[in-house]
């Protein structure tokens, strides 16, 4: 099923990307180039056949609920862009009551 | 012409011994890389350099010098690729967001490598988060090969290659995650090893495709790549899917034999359309392999040819979600824009080249609501397939797979600008990839001068197996490998 | 504008409330790594490579939190699946910061349980089923109005463990819901795997309302409704929304699947800014952790080592001591106040006195001086001791109370305290006689007015000689002489 450019500017939003319009006009060729190649997979018969999730028979590990913290050799300060009394800042929402204002 | 490194098992025994201390070697390290015109304005192959941070880890390294067993890779500088965490030196993973990016924490890997006397050197040049074949899709520049200036040293991991191609180290670290480390050693004319997937600790490995990311090691030799394989090896607990297993003496593994071994040759491997000389090359090595006792058994792994749909199907949505963690917000670039979700925008849209942001809108795509079901959830299926034609093959009684290691030899930089073209340098290598088994590539000749690679592939946690042949296939090459 | 009663709209129309129930787990570190998650630290203090999301950090389950989080699932009647698959939630928020949420999708921890409410405001109790139950981690904070123009972001919160409870659709009023609330939160205090405060955000609700003729099998459109503070303001909020929709439908008129905010200062619901349908979370089975595998033995354990839980502990109160249910609700509001009760009942042998006692001193106590049993001072024997004397007659009910009171402030066993005070009960009916007749002459009018049938002077009387008496006169004496005295 081939890709509109509108199709892109969506995906391009959920993923933050900032994408142009000339942009997202060039990369909808790519894109449906690429997902054309795809298609072949719809001709492999796949009922009943697991989805490869994890790794080994064992799952996942767990850890006692006890320190230490893995130490920084650098503080917060050394690589934030914006810190201001430890907080970490980035422009303020015009709403704030969704995760989908960010 | 500067002379090419030692190998790390003379480095090594040379630091024990006393005859050479680690600052000589780096120091010889750095007069290589200068000789060769490693920089930006030659082939370009470090992305970061810190002499005088080699010198302090040689420095380290002198202390363990009088250690009673002393570390395998004692005195023997290593390149490292620009996806591993380090201490001093950035880790910016060939992208303009993470320009100058120090990590305050060190990749549990570099850790091992400190630890067993290594000295790491450097933080070599690739493609932008692991993104590609060639390292033409760095923000700091494509990397030459070194055999042949005006071609692509292969991807993402051409920085780490071509170090050991130039002769400035005998080890390097890569990462794999659809043949990012084979396909490099292949174009560079060394040897390049992909660990079983959970083999090596990806804690400190900037993600890419989480589920099929491994750090691999390049070297001069098999030995020297075994050696490395060997120290960066083993259980993590900081990484979940760290395998709770041993390591085996990699190293050792050239005293084994390949008479009595089984080797497969899949049928999908050798298609019509690969280019005679390539496959000639192959058929020429697994002849040698036979010479030496090897049964060479015709097998099929049918489910090959979807294994690209499936790879730029799984990479790019787990690479979707990995690189949403780039936002400007806590370290890296960031570019103020119009509010926060301006800022997001922007900070992305500046700092991440054509080749991610074409992955990432695909991984999303991919992912979304509504198409999850035909693409991601499908391309898993067909990947189960894809590991058990491996499984069975190996149940039946085969030991490894010998295949070429990629389609064609180095091609010229800037050749290639159809991106899915791009992905089909990775034909031979992804599905190793996402079954999850080890693989390794080593020079087998040359075709017009270039480096052909011919690659073992083993069953989960069996390199032992693939390191035997690997050394006995260098040994019976001999200088045939380089001609 | 004429608003109807609630009940007046509920006659014609029913309510259909589901709940979604965040937990915070008390664990001493993160889910995914070893950071603190005690509160109160500096900002981004309790942080590492891992909750800060820096680049190749990776996640480790603490174990801890599996085991609340299936403690909890248990206590909710909840299947406990053997195999489970952490899933990862994308969405961009600058207080999550990997860009993704660890959650879990369509293979959660726990499936198919329930919550009985109502056995309270009735004898019938009304199942509320579970649906899920999974285990997540908390986003960080963000602090829109300390700095002007920017968003503070704190990471110490991010990564804490949670749990998240969805509800059945199965509550039909505010009051059900709130039940089930208050129900859920007791169980989550009985089996200690969290503060549940809602107050200091360990329980966080989101509601679901729809609103559907009575008799109607087909369910309504559902609205969202988030940001209450408080079980009354999740009542309030679903009465208010749920008259909203009503008078819409009642016009005609169609409701909009959105997600509506409560204004706890307004009383009001309005709609969320934010377009609805941009919700995209693109969940895939998380790469970085293998499935979570739980042996059946395992979990069999866990159900085995349940404490009591509060719904099994009124039963017993019932059969053990014959309360009263109001009386039970109250004593076993708080697990470890149930506990403390049921250790005086039982040395004591009066379970209603204990009741009186724990339900009255105790609690008054503990409020007015803001401390938790935990800190009491008067040990379970010692109340028990002390009811033994009051009911072996050594002392009055009165001095009793005083002796209460210096137990609490030294933490003296009773009969020391009452020897050393001179509490002991005087029944010397000279003595008593005595005090009385001080009282006359200090009021002799209304010793007078008494006298002349004005019964209800007696207590003012019986007060003072109480109070001559420090306390320690024979109550049931006193009026016996009293009476003879002045004649009634």
């Amino acid at each position: 099923m081939p890709i509109s450019i509108d199709d892109v500017s969506h995906i391009a939003t959920l993923a933050r990307l900032g994408l142009s319009d000339e942009r997202a006009a060039a990369v909808v060729g790519e894109l449906n180039t690429i997902l054309g190649h795809m298609d072949a997979l719809s001709t492999v018969n796949t009922e009943g056949v697991q989805e490869a999730i994890g790794v080994g028979a064992r799952g996942t590990p767990v850890r006692s609920d006890s320190g230490p913290p893995l130490p920084l050799a650098r503080a917060l300060a050394a690589f934030a862009p914006s810190l201001r009394d430890g907080f970490l800042l980035v422009p303020r929402l015009s709403s704030h009551e969704s995760v989908d204002d960010a | 012409m500067s002379t090419p490194s030692p190998s790390a098992a003379t480095l090594r025994d040379e630091t024990v011994a006393g005859t050479r201390g680690p600052p000589a070697a780096v120091e010889a390290a750095i007069e290589r890389s200068r000789a060769v015109g490693a920089g930006r304005a030659g082939l370009n192959i470090f992305a970061w350099t810190d002499d005088d941070d080699a010198r302090s880890h040689a420095a380290a390294a002198l202390e363990q010098m009088s250690d009673t067993d002393p570390g395998l890779l004692l005195g023997v500088p290593v390149a490292l690729k620009d996806n591993i965490a380090t201490l001093a030196l950035p880790t910016s993973c060939g992208s303009r967001i993470l320009a100058g990016y120090v990590s305050p924490y060190e990749a549990t890997v570099v850790r091992k490598l400190r630890e067993a006397g290594a000295i790491p050197f450097g933080k070599t040049n690739m493609d932008e988060f692991a993104m590609g074949s060639s390292t033409e899709y760095s923000a700091y520049g494509p990397t030459r090969n070194p055999l042949a200036h005006d071609r692509v040293p292969g991807g993402s991991s051409g920085g780490s290659a071509a170090a050991v191609a130039a002769g400035i180290v005998p080890i390097a670290l890569g990462s794999e995650t659809g043949g990012s480390v084979r396909q490099p050693a292949a174009f560079c004319g060394i040897v390049g090893v992909k660990p079983t997937y959970g083999r090596v600790s990806r804690f400190g490995l900037v993600a890419f495709a989480s589920s099929l990311d491994q750090i691999g090691v390049f070297g001069a030799t098999v030995d020297d790549a075994a050696r490395g394989l060997r120290v960066i090896a083993g259980y993590d607990w900081l990484d979940s899917t760290s395998a709770e297993l041993d390591v085996p003496e990699y190293h050792e593994a050239g005293a084994g034999a390949v008479k009595g071994m089984v080797i497969g040759r899949p049928t999908e491997y050798f298609p019509e359309s690969l280019d005679p000389r390539i496959s000639a090359r192959c058929d020429a090595a697994l002849e040698r392999l036979r010479a030496l006792g090897a049964e060479i058994r015709d097998v099929s792994l049918p489910h090959t040819e979807m294994a690209i749909p499936v790879y730029y199907i799984v990479a790019p949505a787990e690479a979707s979600s990995n690189l949403a963690r780039f936002d400007g917000v806590r370290y890296g670039l960031r570019i103020e824009g119009d509010g926060l979700r301006g800022m997001y925008e922007a900070t992305r849209s500046q700092g991440f080249g054509a080749e991610v942001t074409r992955r990432i809108l695909l991984g999303t795509y991919v992912l979304s609501a509504g198409y999850y079901d035909a693409y991601y959830r499908k391309a898993q299926q067909v990947r189960t397939l894809i590991a058990a034609d491996f499984s069975r093959v190996f149940a039946s009684g085969v030991d490894v797979l010998f295949t070429p290691t990629a389609p064609t030899t180095a091609f010229p930089i800037g050749a290639i600008s159809d991106p899915y073209e791009m992905y089909l340098s990775d034909i031979f290598t992804v599905t190793a990839n996402l079954a999850g088994v080890p693989a390794m590539s080593q020079p087998i000749g040359r075709v017009d001068g270039l480096p052909v690679g011919g690659q073992f592939i083993a069953a989960h946690f069996d390199e032992m197996k693939m390191f035997t042949a690997a050394y006995a296939l260098e040994r019976a090459l001999g200088a045939e490998a380089r001609a | 504008m004429i608003t109807s009663a609630i009940e007046t709209l509920m006659a014609e129309w029913e309510m259909v409330v589901g709940l979604e129930v965040h937990v915070q787990l008390k664990t001493r570190t993160k889910a995914f790594c070893a950071c603190s998650t005690e509160f109160g630290a500096p900002p981004n203090v309790n942080t590492c490579p891992v909750c800060l999301a820096l680049p190749g950090a990776l996640p480790v389950l603490n174990a801890k939190a599996v085991e609340l989080a299936t403690r909890a699932a248990l206590a909710l009647n909840c299947m406990v699946q053997p195999a489970s698959v952490f899933a990862r939630k994308n969405y961009f928020y600058p207080d999550s910061p990997k860009g993704y949420q660890i959650s879990q999708f369509d293979k959660p921890l726990a499936t198919g349980g329930y919550v009985e409410i109502g056995s309270r405001v009735d004898q019938s109790p009304i199942r509320v089923g579970v649906t899920r139950v999974h285990m997540e981690e908390d986003a960080g904070k963000s602090i829109h109005d300390r700095f002007p123009g920017v968003t503070a972001i704190d990471l110490n919160r991010s990564g804490t463990p949670l749990i998240e409870i969805v509800s059945e659709p199965d509550m039909r009023s505010a009051e059900q819901a709130g039940a089930y609330l208050r129900e859920l939160k007791q169980i989550m205090e009985y089996i200690d795997v969290s503060d549940v405060s809602m107050e200091e955000g360990s329980l966080r609700v989101d509601a679901n309302v729809s609103a559907r003729r009575r008799g109607e099998m087909e369910l309504g459109t559902r609205t969202e409704v988030k940001n209450m503070n408080s079980f009354s303001g999740v009542e309030r909020a679903l009465e208010v929304e749920f008259r909203r929709q009503v008078e819409l439908l009642r016009g005609g008129g169609t409701v909009l699947q959105q997600t509506m905010l409560w204004d706890a200062s307004a009383g009001e619901v309005r709609p969320s800014r934010t377009k609805e349908g941009s919700h995209d979370y693109r969940y895939f089975p998380e790469p970085d952790l293998p499935p979570l595998f739980l042996s059946l033995d395992w979990i069999a354990k866990m159900r085995h080592d349940l404490p009591e839980l509060p719904a099994a502990r009124r039963a017993r109160f019932v059969r053990d001591y014959a309360l009263v249910s109001y009386d039970i609700d109250v004593l076993t509001a708080n697990p470890r106040i149930a506990d403390y009760y049921e250790s005086v009942a039982r040395t004591h042998g009066d379970a209603k006195a204990a009741a009186n006692w724990v339900m009255g001193e105790v609690l008054a106590q503990l409020k007015s001086n803001g401390e938790d049993i935990a800190a009491f001072r008067v040990r379970p024997a010692d109340l028990a001791q002390l009811l033994d004397l009051v009911s072996g007659g050594v002392v009055t009910h009165t001095a009793a109370k005083q002796i209460f009171t210096r137990m609490v402030a030294t933490g003296d066993p009773p009969g020391q305290i009452a020897e050393r005070e001179g509490l002991i009960k005087v029944d010397d009916d000279a003595q008593l006689a005595a005090w009385l007749d001080e009282v006359i002459a200090d009021m002799p009018a209304e010793a007078e007015r008494y006298r002349n049938g004005e019964a209800r002077l007696r207590g003012v009387m019986i007060g003072a000689a109480m109070k001559k008496s420090k306390g320690r006169a024979d109550p049931k004496k006193l009026n016996q002489l009293l009476a003879a005295r002045l004649g009634s």
